[in-house]
């Protein structure tokens, strides 16, 4: 897949294509109650305009053979997708896991609002930051549990 | 003459009725939630996902519940709801390697960078019944350690290859198109990619008893669990308006690789290789399964003899997919009315030429008399 990206990328370019993978990311894997939750306390909100309406649809999962080998396909996963446009042009994308229509369409809308430099920052404090927070709180401790069944291995030495 | 023959709709809608009923149940009983069996049906959630080869918990266990606990009739349901949605794509090939894990073990090495790490397993309980569960209100608790498992964790397979004792699995090329079953009818010798897409598809009891033939003998190819691992890992997806690859969430998988002696050919020296599963959710038996068959199926790469089941990919390949074979078997129970007529005048006509030729005391056999 990555040789059929365009290679030419400035660099200024391509870091602001991994914030916006990064933001992307976090809006995609938020639950859909705390994202809902995080948004109506956001005390302003753009006007926008669905350009494409939230589709439920399937990606197929792909692995590799052995892990590092050649692709198979592994079976489909449920996603859905909306696109927005904001009245002040910014066009933003939601892809998100699952059968979630309003998840998708605020995931898209919050995408198009994180391209607008002036909102980025203050975006990023009251919506991005926490649910990046919670999600690697959810992981660390997933982390936590599994290492304490990380089995300890001692050796009995006869003395003779 | 044909008389075409109606009815039975009266008999269908009540039948429907009384299943509906039946499905319920006792009405005095709660109802179970979707959230219910998600949460505590979990492992039949994950089956239904990794056979019906949809991952969506909801519907997984949504079709559990209608199917009344019959996995393979809730199989049947996600296979059936999954042609209802467009395709927007593959996937990046998820990588396995950045798994956040919750269960880690290894066969092969004791003592190996991350460590064994047993996660939720059965293994270690001694399948007593327990009958606090039956008493309800369970509360447990899992333990917590201070530092959470250690996020670099090499493959087993890597630290072999250190020595160049085992075969490097090498990645295709990334532009080129894979097989696949869902848009295209199997063609034979099949490739890898359409054998390990049929066999992550494939009921886990067809495939539990060609791998368990593999060890008792038949296509005997010497396994050690390398390693299993089960977790986390993010799917990767690059939208065509977006032109690059953006994460649309996390799902839960198990990844089997298993380590086989391999004796060397005339034109491969010894060394080990591998068979691989994996499935979608904590579905251990069948990775375990899979790359049993997966390594079998690969004996003609290997120049080995093809003497097993196991090892025939047609066959394999052909009747590892329950849908198919149930819905086989189960069309036995539609009318079969005109054909048994034809079959009934048939035996009657034989048995009539075969007491005729008794009769006459002749030694002609039933099989002339067939003909």
């Amino acid at each position: 897949m990555t040789s059929k990206l365009p290679s030419a990328c400035s660099p200024e370019q391509s870091a602001e294509r991994r914030a916006r993978q990064r933001w992307m990311s976090t809006l995609a894997k938020a639950k859909a109650g705390d994202l809902e939750a995080l948004w109506n306390n956001l005390p302003s909100k753009p006007a926008w305009t669905v350009i494409r309406s939230p589709e439920v649809g399937m990606v197929m999962a792909r692995g590799r053979a052995g892990g590092t080998g050649a692709r198979f396909n592994l079976g489909e996963v449920t996603v859905t997708r909306c696109a927005v446009q904001l009245d002040y042009g910014a066009v933003g994308f939601g892809y998100v896991m699952g059968r979630d229509k309003r998840h998708a369409e605020l995931a898209a809308v919050i995408d198009a609002i994180m391209q607008t430099p002036s909102r980025r920052e203050t975006l990023e404090r009251a919506v991005i930051a926490p649910l990046s927070l919670r999600q690697e709180a959810a992981t660390r401790e997933r982390g936590q549990k599994a290492a304490s069944t990380k089995v300890d291995f001692f050796t009995l030495v006869r003395e003779s | 003459m044909y008389v075409a023959v109606k009815g039975g709709e009266k008999a269908i809608e009540n039948s429907k009725k009384l299943l509906a009923e039946d499905r319920r149940g006792d009405p005095r009983v709660p109802e179970l939630t979707l959230d219910q069996i998600r949460e505590q049906l979990s492992l039949a959630v994950d089956r239904v996902m990794t056979e019906g080869s949809l991952y969506d918990p909801e519907l997984a266990a949504l079709a559990v519940k209608q199917a009344r606990g019959d996995l393979q009739e809730a199989i049947f349901l996600l296979r059936a709801y999954r042609t209802t949605l467009p395709r927007f794509g593959d996937s990046e090939p998820i990588d396995t390697a950045e798994m956040s894990v919750r269960r880690r073990i290894s066969a092969t090495y004791k003592d190996l960078p991350g460590g064994q790490v047993l996660g939720p397993s059965f293994d270690y309980t001694h399948r007593l019944l327990d009958f606090a569960l039956a008493a309800g209100d369970n509360r447990p608790a899992a333990e917590i350690a201070d530092a959470p498992v250690e996020g670099d964790m090499p493959r087993v397979t890597e630290i072999l290859n250190y020595e160049g004792l085992i075969e490097t699995e090498q990645p295709d090329d990334d532009g080129g198109p894979v097989f696949d079953l869902t848009r295209s009818s199997p063609r034979y010798p099949a490739d890898r990619a359409a054998r390990l897409q049929n066999l992550a598809r494939g009921d886990e009891g067809f495939l539990l008893a060609l791998g368990y033939s593999t060890q008792r003998g038949y296509g005997n190819n010497h396994p050690f669990a390398g390693e299993i691992r089960m977790g986390e890992v993010a799917v990767e997806f690059a939208p065509e308006e977006l032109g690059f690859p953006i994460e649309i969430g996390e799902i839960t998988v198990t990844e089997c690789q298993m380590i086989n002696q391999f004796q060397g050919s005339a034109s491969q020296p010894p060394q080990f290789t591998q068979g691989y599963g994996l499935t979608f959710g904590h579905c251990e038996r069948k990775a375990m399964s899979m790359a049993l068959v997966d390594r079998a199926l690969r004996a003609r790469e290997f120049d080995e003899p093809i003497d097993a089941p196991a090892q025939d990919e047609e066959f394999v390949m052909a009747h590892s997919d329950n849908v198919e074979a149930s819905g086989f078997v189960q069309h036995l129970k539609l009318p079969h009315y005109v054909d048994f007529q034809a079959e009934l005048v048939t035996v009657r006509a034989l048995r009539k030429s075969f007491e005729e030729r008794i009769r006459d005391g002749s030694e002609g056999s039933v099989s002339d008399a067939a003909e």
